[in-house]
């Protein structure tokens, strides 16, 4: 009985995460509108072609830093606040802005910019959490909030910026992004669309003629003129906003935005107002006035005629929307902490049956990661690192597969922990850089290009990886050795040895991915070497691991010192992969982020404690063992 | 026994670790240091030098001494030359670290090489346009042209002060001073103005001033300099030649700048005036005379054909910067055509030609600018020591890591 357990129970917890994972991926069903179907209309942002679910997520990220949005904020959580998806809000803003405008989804935390905009406080009659206003709050502080942002534009470089600054022109960037999205589809202060712009249509002759009767100085109807200026004054307004392209290619036009498609009706050789446009005013009129069976015809109409040309957008348009349903990082996340717990647990009752456990679960977690990234390989059609974010992902899952490779061999528990703690705070850093936006943005002229990224890039980051993975194991050995009985001579000895095989893998990796970074330079711009920041931050990668192996053969360092020099590792390769950017020069620097700085320091701060911990002498240490110094 | 003491400090590992982490130190210290200092001036005060002394650190000055890149540089070179030739030995088990070490002297060699021999230069042209010559992006000639004879001086010589005098010129020429940055400004008749810098020429309406040189890659140094010409019967004044009067630059920057006050108008009007050759007359010969970037000339020529921009639908993110050029070489007969592009230079007689800036697509359309585009050109004779030192080094860390991996494998696998 008791062996039966042993055997089977690391595969069936596996079996039930994986199930929980998979029970994940259902689409939730549509009660009236079949706003699961709005989700997957292609159009394109950001220069590409993503479908509405992907745009909704992405900006619902921007505004709130959440991909679902309360409507009831104010309500705790045991009342039940209403929780709506992404798209259904969405569809809303570009459509319905009656209804839209009331809910607070744009996240303000910054108590200046609180009290400076005189916001409303926490509670149900003022609609607000304290923290998330809507649209219809802020429109009458736009003058006050309009002046700031000037003011701190033209006074103030962005490196020297306060919280407050900050804060402030974050906000007003959030609105002109949720202004964008409200007249991507229809004037957003259209009163009854399908209306309007069926009496835009019909004007459109008239209105020609008076306009140009006009411009030549002769006589001209002027009720029509004014009407007609009307519009074109309306849709000129949405056009230079530059919201997303929602209107699909036809054969002799590109995507284009539907404030275009309005002004080029009336030109000479412009195109006339098709059926997309049509159909969308439809759904519109159908949204607004709640007549569910009528929005479902419309959008089914719409999707008809998207085929056969734009079967490939619509198709790309599916496969994000799969990907952005099965969140595999953030499942990924929830496994490698579950994992790590039992696996640090079986240090300290030596269960091999826990420790297999743990095992179990990374391999379901490593698989889930590996599908992610391969998934946003294919959708993107590149290697797997094309910015920040995705250097996030990557890094843990190589991290993830040393550790798996060394628990492997060692089958100590020490190697699911590095695979399960890298793994998880990467995937939480991933998580916060996509606040930024888009993660799937298209690359710069100079950047396009899979063969350096593929060689040059996914080098360099398994050289991160390989540290931060040195790094971790050091930090185990310190935790261990100094805070509990676990570390005897056999493991102190096996970590001391892993940390010493990663760091002269992360020799190789960084060295080569450096190097290949600079090739790379000098078939872009003919300099192999310029000085860049983001260079130099990895070229004191390469140093610094050079310089550990040397003082190891050397012996002027030995277990203890190898253990806090890879320590030190850590600190490096952190300046390297987010300190430099920081510094806002360069050809690198393309991701900076506030909060970061703060974050990054706290690092350093608490490396630096794991290092004065390391160099306590040996007595003080609780393991049994007194390492050898 | 003084020779083994130097050898055997030569060849010691302390040195290696020492010379490493003094090389971090520095890396760190002058990556800081660009957020104050600019890059430019940063490579040259921390890692084109010998010793280093004060650093800028966010903005606070710290006293402090390094060695600087080229003595790290060069003493890491002789450690690793003097610890082989003291070390070497051929075996299995060393070849890897062997291998990877000769790839790190031939970097470190390399780059040596490239920091004195390499140069860079630009190529400025509109489509249609045919240049056989580039010019230096750091150095300047001052050109002084009769009819189609032209005599270039570099500013170089002229910077000691003294008079030069050349014989086709029939006057001696003199600097008096160099702006290696410049600021312009219109000198407004009704406005209270400075009385001018010089009393001949471009200078009566326009003020050139020294500025601060630039800090990053994007910017450009717009030097000036004010020269005094004397001929056999004594000095005809001083003049000031400044790379402002070059290209459209000036022009752009005045109109830019006084359109807003003055109206268009009236800012053509003033700018006109930057774009009026300076002449002198001598000896019967009339000389124009001005300050442009030195010109280096090729035995071949290249053609702009076409310069497109693209970008991503919707997005102000380039896509793609590419040239289409048609190379002309009357030495080889060579007539083809060949395309540049971001990541795809064009290597062709001992230079480099690189995708560099571009003014093509919708928005030089818009201005009403016939589309233009920048080369870089480079000239490194060492530019293959990195492909060569970088497998080197790759290669042999692999065979060292693989030697110990299978080892340690075996190992384990006995147990």
């Amino acid at each position: 009985m008791k062996k039966n357990f042993q055997k089977w129970s690391p595969p069936i917890l596996m079996v039930v995460m994986a199930a929980w994972f998979f029970g994940n991926l259902q689409t939730p069903k549509d009660k009236d509108f079949a706003f699961s179907e709005f989700a997957r209309l292609p159009l394109t942002a950001n220069g590409r072609i993503v479908p509405m679910d992907s745009l909704a997520r992405n900006s619902l990220l921007e505004l709130r830093e959440k991909q679902t949005l309360n409507t009831e904020p104010w309500k705790e959580w045991n009342e039940k606040p209403k929780i709506i998806p992404a798209t259904e809000w969405l569809a809303n803003v570009m459509m319905n802005p009656v209804v839209a405008d009331d809910w607070p989804v744009f996240r303000v935390d910054n108590p200046d910019v609180i009290s400076q905009l005189k916001l409303p406080d926490k509670g149900a009659a003022n609609r607000t959490d304290g923290k998330h206003y809507s649209w219809n709050q802020l429109l009458p502080l736009m003058d006050k909030l309009d002046g700031e942002n000037v003011r701190i534009q033209t006074n103030t470089v962005a490196q020297n910026r306060t919280a407050y600054e900050n804060a402030v022109i974050k906000l007003h960037q959030r609105i002109f992004v949720y202004a964008q999205l409200k007249n991507a589809v229809l004037p957003a202060e259209a009163q009854d669309w399908p209306e309007e712009l069926a009496a835009y249509e019909k004007l459109i002759p008239a209105g020609v003629a008076a306009a140009e009767a006009q411009q030549a100085g002769k006589t001209f109807d002027q009720p029509t003129f004014s009407q007609f200026a009307g519009f074109i004054q309306a849709f000129q307004f949405m056009s230079n906003l530059e919201p997303p392209l929602i209107l699909p290619p036809d054969g002799t036009t590109q995507w284009r935005r539907m404030g275009d498609a309005l002004l080029d009706a009336p030109r000479p050789k412009g195109v006339p107002i098709d059926n997309a446009v049509r159909d969308y005013a439809k759904m519109a009129g159908a949204l607004a006035a709640h007549q569910p069976d009528a929005f479902n015809a419309a959008l089914k109409d719409y999707q008809s005629t998207l085929v056969p040309a734009q079967s490939k957008a619509m198709t790309h348009a599916r496969a994000e929307i799969f990907f952005n349903q099965m969140e595999p990082f953030y499942s990924a996340m929830v496994i490698y902490v579950l994992a790590g717990l039992i696996a640090i647990f079986s240090w300290f009752n030596l269960s091999e049956t826990l420790r297999r456990c743990a095992v179990w679960l990374i391999g379901l977690s490593f698989a889930i990661h590996t599908t992610g990234l391969i998934y946003r390989m294919v959708l993107e059609g590149r290697p797997p690192v094309t910015n920040l974010y995705s250097s996030a992902i990557f890094i843990g899952w190589g991290a993830c597969l040393l550790g798996i490779i060394l628990e492997k061999f060692y089958k100590n528990g020490i190697g699911a922990v590095v695979s399960a703690g890298i793994g998880f705070i990467t995937l939480i850093i991933a998580h916060h850089l996509a606040l930024e936006g888009d993660t799937m943005e298209m690359m710069r002229a100079v950047l396009d290009t899979n063969f350096w990224l593929a060689t040059h890039v996914v080098a360099v980051t398994t050289g991160y990886a390989s540290t931060f993975v040195a790094g971790f194991l050091a930090l185990i050995y310190i935790v261990r050795g100094v805070f509990t009985k676990t570390l005897d001579e056999a493991t102190g000895k096996a970590l001391a040895r892993m940390i010493y095989g990663i760091v002269c893998f992360a020799t190789l990796f960084s060295f080569v991915g450096t190097v290949l970074g600079g090739i790379w330079a000098d078939q872009s711009w003919g300099r192999f070497w310029g000085w860049d920041p983001k260079e130099n931050g990895a070229l004191i990668i390469v140093l610094w691991n050079a310089l550990i192996l040397h003082l190891r053969w050397g012996g002027i360092i030995r277990e203890r010192g190898l253990v806090n020099c890879a320590i030190f590792g850590n600190i490096v390769t952190s300046w390297s992969w987010f300190g430099v950017n920081m510094l806002g020069i360069g050809l690198h620097s393309y991701g900076f982020t506030d909060a970061a700085f703060k974050w990054l320091m706290l690092f350093v701060v608490s490396q630096l404690g794991f290092i004065a911990l390391g160099l306590l002498p040996p007595r003080t240490w609780r393991s049994f063992w007194a390492p050898r110094v | 026994m003084l020779i083994k003491k130097i050898v055997g400090f030569f060849k010691s590992l302390k040195l290696t670790v020492t010379l490493l982490a003094f090389a971090i130190v520095l890396v760190f210290v002058g990556t800081i240091a660009q957020a104050d200092e600019g890059l430019y001036i940063a490579q040259s005060h921390y890692f084109r030098q010998w010793v280093v002394i004060g650093a800028n650190f966010f903005g606070h000055h710290i006293p402090l001494i390094l060695p600087g890149g080229y003595l790290i540089g060069t003493l890491l070179l002789v450690n690793l030359v003097v610890a082989h030739i003291y070390r070497f030995q051929l075996s299995t088990k060393k070849i890897g670290i062997m291998l990877a070490h000769s790839g790190v002297i031939l970097l470190l060699v390399g780059q040596l090489a490239t920091d004195m021999l390499a140069r860079e230069l630009q190529m400025n042209f509109t489509e249609g346009e045919t240049r056989n010559y580039s010019d230096s992006t750091s150095e300047y000639e001052v050109i002084f042209v009769n009819a189609s004879e032209v005599t270039a001086i570099p500013a170089k010589l002229l910077q000691a002060g003294d008079k030069l005098k050349i014989d086709s010129l029939p006057f001696a020429v003199r600097l008096k001073s160099f702006f290696k940055n410049s600021d312009l400004n219109f000198r407004a008749p009704m406005m209270q103005n400075a009385p001018p810098a010089v009393n001949n020429g471009v200078a009566r309406n326009f003020d050139f001033t020294p500025a601060p040189e630039v800090k990053t890659t994007d910017q450009k140094n717009i030097p000036t300099a004010i020269i005094e010409l004397s001929g056999p019967v004594g000095s005809s004044g001083d003049w000031v030649v400044s790379d402002w009067m070059n290209d459209a630059k000036g022009v752009e920057f005045i109109q830019n700048n006084y359109t807003k006050l003055l109206g268009a108008g009236m800012a053509q009007k003033i700018a006109a005036q930057l774009a009026v050759p300076q002449t002198i007359e001598m000896d019967g010969k009339k000389f124009t005379f001005s300050l442009r970037p030195t010109r280096i000339y090729q035995p071949y020529s290249l053609t702009l054909l076409k310069a497109t921009h693209t970008i991503y639908a919707g997005t102000d993110i380039p896509k793609d910067f590419r040239s289409r050029v048609r190379i002309d070489n009357p030495q080889t007969g060579e007539k083809r055509e060949v395309e540049i592009s971001m990541n795809h230079p064009l290597r062709y007689g001992g230079y480099t030609y690189y995708q560099y800036q571009m003014g093509a697509g919708e928005s030089a359309q818009m201005a009403g600018v016939t589309p233009f585009s920048v080369l870089q050109v480079v000239r490194n004779p060492s530019w293959l020591t990195p492909y060569i030192g970088c497998a080197m080094v790759g290669l042999g860390l692999v065979i060292q890591f693989m030697y110990h991996l299978v080892g340690f494998v075996s190992k384990r696998k006995k147990k």
